[in-house]
């Protein structure tokens, strides 16, 4: 059964991009066939960080229109032959993409992939909704910072009231992802805790990525986190969210010299 | 012979008595009139049922035999002629219904079949879960209770009271019709904004003491209170 993932996070610059990258890439390792959606039409970053920007003929609003057949905007990565791309358009704005013409897409890709990630665009509107919109599972990004959890709260609201399958009166199985977490910041208590973004949220926690040179390397030069530097510490965290997307319990890994906080945090997931 | 004998037999007492009834205007041709009459019984059978409906045929000229086939034919669609007006009183037999003069039109009050009884309205709201940022919950015929918090960016409006068994991090805003009664409680107090039939207070208002805690608020008169609930 294909299973269709959104990353989103309604602010910007969190690392949803980053983020469904080294998933897709993660997935793709693990040996899942999957496909990348980049939805931020007229903003597309996708390309770039999958290092498939030289490769782009075709695009998402292209096969939307009935201009291209999705075989032919597919990109398939270079180091992992069952992971690809599906590219936005540069040229277009999202008010190109339309539900029914994303529905069909989304479809036909379910039937090709075991997998579909959808890289969000940020904000709530069209670009976003459409990208949540065939949503079976979402991951929500977020800086643990309020303004980036508020964000998230309200891109949670909109999962549960604005995807099919809440309108079908099913849910959306959510995930948090927390990027670009500093341990140093957090010992000093100048970001917010993992238990306060939890406590707000209300919504299990899929991995906490901490925050990397790692990370900016690894985009520079096109490559998935995951794939650059797999030993890495970002890139393990990305691995352990792999793993628990794919159902595996794997222990949570904060990076703090706190054991305690650790402990308190699996207390509250199993809760 | 003795003035105070009662009457031996029963008196016939006449009163007079006016009612109401369904006046049929038939005009011509009668045939097409008739087509009318089927489609209005089409669209809502049984409409003249039971109801007294008197012809007025001063718009047509119909000789005997036609006002008798017109009566029949009403009476083929389950419609009973009480009595005929506006015609010479030469043109109705016995057997039709009598003549009636000195109708006066009035508004007719239609005795619609009764709905089933409403159910009547709950007058509280249960939310089991979070209440999000961006969202917006109004129900300003009760009370709201929210099983989870109210996120930051959020907003509760109700007419009666606001529960939260969680933090409230949104505005609250109760007793919005006029309900001075009405009160908030919150296991958590982060509140951006609380107001009660009109009266608020922002964040910045709300002390510094309380944040974290389980408080209540209600109006004392024109002043807003909020105090711990432990």
């Amino acid at each position: 059964m294909a299973k269709v993932l959104v990353v989103t996070s309604g602010k910007g610059g969190v690392g949803k991009t980053t983020s469904t990258a080294a998933l897709g890439a993660g997935l793709a390792q693990a040996g899942e066939k999957v496909v990348v959606v980049d939805f931020d039409v007229g903003l597309r970053n996708l390309d770039l960080v999958m290092g498939a920007e030289r490769r782009v003929v075709f695009d998402l609003i292209n096969v939307v229109q009935g201009v291209a057949k999705l075989s032919q905007a597919l990109i398939r990565d270079k180091r992992l032959e069952n992971l690809w791309l599906l590219p936005a358009s540069q040229t277009r704005d999202k008010d190109a993409l339309t539900d029914e013409g994303v529905g069909r897409i989304i479809a036909d890709l379910r039937t090709k992939f075991d997998w579909i990630l959808c890289d969000s665009p940020a904000g709530i509107e069209r670009g976003a909704t459409l990208a949540m919109r065939y949503a079976d599972e979402a991951v929500i990004v977020t800086n643990p910072e309020v303004s980036s959890v508020r964000d998230s709260d309200r891109i949670i609201g909109m999962l549960d009231s604005k995807t099919v399958k809440a309108e079908r009166g099913e849910r959306v199985e959510k995930h948090v992802l927390i990027t670009r977490y500093d341990s140093a910041r957090a010992s000093r208590g100048e970001m917010l805790s993992i238990e306060d973004i939890l406590e707000i949220l209300a919504t299990p926690l899929l991995g906490i990525i901490p925050e990397s040179q790692d990370v900016l390397r690894a985009s520079n030069v096109g490559s998935p986190v995951t794939l650059n530097n797999a030993a890495s510490a970002p890139a393990r965290a990305y691995t352990d969210a792999v793993r628990r997307l794919m159902g595996e319990t794997v222990t949570m890994m904060v990076p703090v010299e706190r054991k305690g906080l650790m402990n308190r945090l699996l207390g509250r997931r199993a809760a | 012979m003795d003035a105070s004998a009662a009457p031996t037999g029963q008196l016939v007492r006449m009163r007079g008595r006016s009612y109401v009834a369904f006046v049929f205007s038939p005009v011509v041709p009668i045939v097409g009139w008739l087509e009318e009459i089927d489609a209005t019984l089409a669209r809502s059978p049984g409409f003249f049922v039971g109801k007294p409906v008197v012809l007025d045929l001063s718009a047509v000229d119909l000789s005997q035999s036609a006002i008798a086939h017109l009566v029949a034919s009403l009476e083929q669609r389950n419609i009973r002629v009480l009595g005929i007006e506006g015609v010479d009183a030469a043109l109705v037999t016995t057997s039709m219904p009598p003549l009636l003069t000195g109708g006066r039109s009035c508004m007719l009050t239609q005795n619609e079949p009764k709905k089933p009884e409403a159910k009547p309205k709950p007058m509280s709201l249960l939310l089991d879960s979070p209440v999000r940022s961006g969202q917006s919950i109004v129900f300003a015929e009760g009370d709201v209770t929210v099983v989870g918090s109210v996120g930051s960016g959020a907003e509760i409006v109700a007419g009666g009271s606001i529960h939260v068994y969680g933090t409230l991090r949104g505005r609250a805003m109760a007793g919005v019709n006029g309900n001075s009664a009405a009160r908030i409680y919150c296991q958590k107090i982060e509140a951006e904004l609380l107001a009660i039939d009109g009266y608020y207070r922002t964040a910045e208002d709300i002390g510094a003491t309380l944040r974290n805690r389980p408080a209540q608020a209600w109006l004392d008169g024109d002043i807003m209170r909020i105090s711990p609930l432990n």
